[in-house]
């Protein structure tokens, strides 16, 4: 997978709410299980593991088996990937939508001067 | 799936603001870095042109971004494919969007930078992902592994 694709794959599963709450649950703590990270929402299990499945794609989410229980972890190299991209692009762009506001602006003055 | 959205208002009625986003004039005075000149600026302004354009870094670097014009309709919305020449740090194409709508004082301005486009992520992304971003952002900038 090249850099294009895993970021796409990072955006794509934040998308979701629910992946959302799920990774901002695993902030706060160091993993949690399958069942402790279905708990809160209204939703089945098998529901949960499809949304862990995207999350564990997009390299997200960690999962590692221990007798019966799963533990599930946050992975944050991706999302900070994905940070970078954003951020790169926000100085990029912030920058020259200010300077494009300056010129039109002095654009529009100057048609009104003329009585346009 | 949207990823950078950018709101900006402006003192200048739509058609000016488009216009400026559009014409090689008008892109050559806005898209270079602050110090640093366009070096070229080209815009076949049609659905399916191209548009290319070179500028220079106070570093002496140049850097060149180039696609082609998707969707035109003049003065709401321009929509581009953007790609950087020999793009190492960025390769592959992502989507350029500039929507204008006429509010009392001039045009605001709605600027996305896209990687894919997607209308769904798009929806989601207006109920805001940002915050949530932001806030797992404290979390990794707190990470050991932070390089």
């Amino acid at each position: 997978m090249n850099n294009q694709e895993r970021l796409g794959r990072t955006f794509s599963a934040l998308v979701d709410p629910t992946r959302r709450a799920i990774l901002a649950r695993l902030e706060r703590s160091d993993g949690a299980s399958v069942s402790e990270l279905a708990q809160p929402f209204a939703i089945h299990l098998p529901a949960v593991m499809k949304h862990l499945d995207v999350l564990a794609d997009a390299g997200l989410v960690t999962r590692s088996k221990s007798g019966r229980t799963v533990t599930v972890r946050l992975r944050p190299q991706p999302m900070r990937e994905a940070m970078d991209w954003l951020r790169r692009y926000e100085r990029f762009w912030s920058n020259r939508l200010d300077r494009l506001a300056v010129y039109a602006e002095a654009k529009e003055a100057e048609a009104r001067r003329k009585g346009r | 799936m949207t990823s950078l959205t950018l709101v900006r208002r402006i003192k200048a009625r739509p058609s000016i603001v488009f216009d400026a986003v559009t014409t090689a004039e008008g892109i050559a005075q806005w898209w270079g870095p602050d110090a640093g000149p366009v070096l070229l600026a080209e815009a076949d302004v049609r659905v399916g042109g191209r548009y290319r354009v070179r500028f220079g870094m106070l570093d002496g670097t140049e850097h060149e971004s180039s696609g082609e014009y998707l969707e035109l309709v003049r003065p709401e919305r321009v929509a581009i494919s953007w790609r950087w020449k020999g793009g190492q740090e960025d390769p592959g194409v992502s989507r350029v969007e500039i929507r204008l709508r006429a509010i009392p004082e001039g045009t605001e301005l709605t600027f996305t930078h896209a990687l894919l486009h997607d209308d769904d992520a798009r929806r989601s992304h207006e109920h805001g992902w940002t915050g949530a971003l932001n806030k797992l952002e404290a979390h990794f900038a707190g990470s050991t592994t932070t390089p």
